[in-house]
Parts: structure tokens; sequence; C-alpha cells
């Protein structure tokens, strides 16, 4: 099992759109939100998803198909 | 002796032991190192500064780091330079700008890697690494290659030639990721999990992000210790805004400042990649990660890892964000060599463009003495200069040929550009 922490960020049109609890249905991982915010603008949730790495990745495929935009929790690690 | 006392978190204020971690366990917000400043308080002083040496080393006591450790390449205490040309040429009355593009690997970047570097051999660590577009890989490499120190170093497949040879000189292991810059993130935040190194700019990123705030520490030291009206830096994570601002309050705090810092600080984004930028003009704290698509690769970061403590800062102190066109960089970066004498990359240009902006707008005043900070040196990126600047006069070596040409060229490009002679 693996560990990955990531950050989700929804546009106005997803925020009312159950993504994280489908990713622990349709998917074998249990997802743990630790940070979030919401506003009219853009929603962002901070959450570690646990399970096996291939699961993961397919996990996060899926929710980048339905238009969740997929990032390391910490931001970028690639600088100037 | 150094004086930090822990990690702390910047969201829930849980604190960790001195160790080479990143990250909160609880709420997975970044930690910041922490300090003893009524110890600094006594041990450092204004004296005591002005006799170290002419490097960011002088500010020790300041830094997150056992000086023992230190690898010295002469970083820092670099010109802090009265540029009235400049200023007549936007409109303010006095204006400086920090020339760091004088440091040893020509970037600021060589700050925050003197502390990352120390303190990674104070924890034992035998190899450095980094993922960057890069003035950080640069940076890196020379670094351990002054300590003898192995280094692993990840830049996408496309980066502009002379960043490749001015890393690949110092001997590291050089890897050019294919792929999108998602997929350098992505590979590199993997293999940072998995190897026994320290990453500058994850797993020592709490002590190596404390660097910046020497460019406080000098700008204040420069001015006969007080702080400027209004700060204008370039933001890719926003690390580099947030501790510039934060090492001002720390001087107060220590007795370096006799008053607190009434400092505004506005940063500087590339339009291609500005995420902090647009949140700012949006009026929100959330901002929305980007694609980066600009000739600042320095900074171009699409998910900042402290865009939001960047706009917390503007609100705090006053300031804002500005943003600048692809072109409106090249001009700045012109504007900048022809009135100051001073050849800056992309993100230099950034920044004067959006000083520009801001002073022609009304959110800069004319009357507030204002320092811009220009964190790079234009040899990096002369292939955003391709085709952009006066042709030079090409003449057959003889002096009437060279008269004629003179002439149509003073026509061409008009006669103030052609000199005085």
């Amino acid at each position: 099992m693996a560990k990955r922490r990531v950050r989700f960020t929804f546009e106005p049109q997803l925020i009312k759109e159950p993504v994280i609890y489908r990713l622990g249905q349709e998917f074998r991982l249990v997802t743990n939100i630790r940070m979030a915010d919401v506003d009219e603008d853009v929603g962002w949730v901070v959450l570690e998803l646990e399970g096996e790495p291939a699961e993961i990745d397919r996990g996060i495929a899926w929710a980048e198909q339905q238009g969740v935009r997929v990032d390391p929790a910490l931001g970028d690690v690639v600088e100037g | 002796m150094s004086f930090e006392t822990a990690l702390r978190c910047r969201e829930c204020g849980r604190e960790y032991p001195l160790m080479p971690i990143y990250s909160c366990e609880f709420c997975f917000g970044p930690l910041e190192v922490a300090y003893d400043y009524d110890a600094i308080r006594e041990a450092t002083s204004r004296d005591r500064i002005a006799a170290g040496p002419t490097t960011l080393w002088r500010y020790a006591e300041l830094l997150p780091c056992d000086p023992a450790y230190r690898v010295d390449l002469g970083t820092g205490f670099t010109p802090l330079l009265r540029a009235d040309r400049l200023a007549r040429a936007i409109g303010l009355d006095t204006l400086w700008l920090k020339n760091d593009t004088v440091n040893p690997t020509w970037s600021f970047k060589d700050r925050v890697v003197s502390v990352a570097i120390a303190r990674a051999r104070e924890f034992g660590f035998e190899a450095m690494a980094c993922a960057s577009t890069g003035n950080l890989a640069n940076s890196v490499a020379a670094h351990a290659a002054h300590a003898g120190m192995a280094a692993y170093v990840f830049i996408p497949h496309d980066l502009e030639e002379g960043k490749v040879v001015g890393s690949a000189v110092y001997g590291p292991t050089l890897v050019m990721v294919e792929g999108s810059y998602d997929d350098v993130n992505r590979l590199c935040s993997e293999v940072a999990g998995t190897r026994p190194w320290a990453f500058v700019n994850i797993n020592v990123r709490p002590y190596y992000a404390e660097g910046s705030r020497t460019l406080a520490f000098e700008v204040a030291e420069q001015l006969g210790w007080r702080a400027p009206d209004r700060c204008v830096a370039p933001m890719a994570s926003g690390s580099l805004f947030t501790k510039i601002w934060k090492g001002f309050q720390e001087l107060h705090k220590v007795g370096l400042l006799d008053t607190a810092p009434h400092t505004r600080m506005s940063g500087a984004q590339a339009a291609g990649s500005s995420p902090i930028a647009t949140a700012f003009k949006h009026g929100t704290f959330n901002f929305v990660p980007q694609k980066p698509n600009t000739i600042a690769r320095s900074l171009a970061i699409g998910n900042p890892a402290d865009g939001y403590y960047a706009l917390k800062v503007m609100e705090e102190t006053g300031g804002g964000a500005e943003l600048a066109t692809d072109d409106e960089i090249v001009a700045g970066m012109r504007l900048l060599a022809e009135t100051e004498g001073i050849f800056a990359e992309t993100a230099g240009g950034v920044t004067i463009a959006c000083l520009k902006r801001l002073v022609e707008s009304g959110a800069i005043r004319r009357d507030e003495e204002t320092v811009a900070f220009i964190t790079g040196g234009g040899l990096k990126t002369i292939e955003a200069l391709a085709d952009k600047l006066t042709p030079a006069v090409r003449v057959p070596a003889n002096a009437a040929a060279f008269d004629l040409a003179l002439a149509e060229h003073r026509t061409l490009v008009g006669a103030g550009a052609a000199g005085g002679a």
C-alpha cells in the first residue's frame, strides 16, 4: 500500500460534484481530507490517497478526466 | 552557534524537531523554522554585523544552520544601486535596485542553496538534489562541487542551452526529464521520497527558504538600518516574496530596526504564469493553478507552494501584485539595461515591467522610496532577446565606410540611440 498527498482544485462547475466520494467508491482507495476551502470562484482540497500505487494512478487519472486539476499537495517542486 | 528552536506548521502551529522534514503530519501544512529571537537579540548587533564577512554569512545568527558547515562561494551582500535614470523613466523619485545578478552562479538562488547545503551537511547528507528550470540547478551543482558532494539535478529536457551548460560544467548527475512540466514535477516528487538525498526544495525546504531573508537584511543595512516604503519582487513559488517581508519584521524583533517596518510588498509575475497575481486581482486567497507558458521560465510555477502566503503578505502590508506580457518582459529587460547598465534575465524584465505598470496605474505613488529586486543575470536567457535588439553596424575596415554606415544607422534608429559622438 502507498500514500500520496495531493491537492485537488475544482472549477466552479465541479464544486457540487461528489468527486471525492466517488473516488472512494469506484476505486480501492482510502481518501483522507486534511485541508480545504471553497469560494465562489474555486474550491480546493488537500487530501491523502491510500491504496496500491497503480490504483492511486488510476484514481487520479479518473479525477482529471472529470475536470479536477491534481497537483502535489505542497505545490510544484520544480523551481526556477 | 545557531538560534533555531523548532520547525513550526504555518497552518496549525504544531511544532516538530529540527529534522529534514517539510510538512505537517496532521494538516499537511508547510513547516517553517522558528527562532529564539530574544537570544538572537543578545547575540547580534549592527556593529557585529558590520565587522562580519561581506557575504550573507554576516547574518549567521539569523540563519538556521551552524556556520561551521557553511559552503561559501561568496554569496550575498550584493550591491544596492541607486537607479535615478530608471526612476525618471518610469516616474519615481527614489528607486533602488538590489542587484543579485552578481552572485556566484548569477542568481539569488545562491542564497537559499547556501543555507540548504550547510544544513544538509549538518544533517549528514552526502548528496544534494533539486528540480529546476535553471537557476536552482546551476546553484546546487556549483555548491555541491565546492563541498565535494554528489549532486543530482533534474531539469526539463527542452531547457535553454545556457542553463544546461551552467549546470553541467560543475559535474553533477544531470537528469533531463522527457515530458511536460507536470511530468517533471511528478517524477521529482516521487524520487524525493525514495532517495537519501537532501532535495533542497523538498525535504530541506524549511531551511532552504530562509536564505531569501538575507535580501531584506542586506537592503535594510544598506539603507542605513531602515526599511523602504515599497518593495517590488518577482514571484514564482511566492517564497522569496514572503521571506523578504519576514526578514524586515525579524530585524525589528531582534532590535536591528528601530521601528516596525512599514514596507508595502508588491509582487511581479509573468502573464503566462500568474496564479498569484491573478488571484490578487480577483480579490481571493484561493489561487487557481495554471499551466505555465512564458519566456520567464525561472518564474514558471503553475502551482505555487507559497501562493496563499504571498497573498496574505500583500493584504497585511497594503501591497499588491501585477503581471507582464512577454513583450513587456523583453521591454523591461531592455529598459533596465539601457538606463542602468544591468543585464537581467527574464525575471528581471518581469519585475521592471510590473514596477512600470504599478507606477503608471498609481498603485505605487511617485514619492514612495522603492526597492526592486533583480534576481538573475541576463546571459542565462539570451534567447529571449533574439531579434529584439538594435542591430549592430557592420562595416568594411575603412573610415569612409564607417562614416557612411554610422549616418545610415543614426537615420535608422535615431541619433540618441546611436550615441553622441
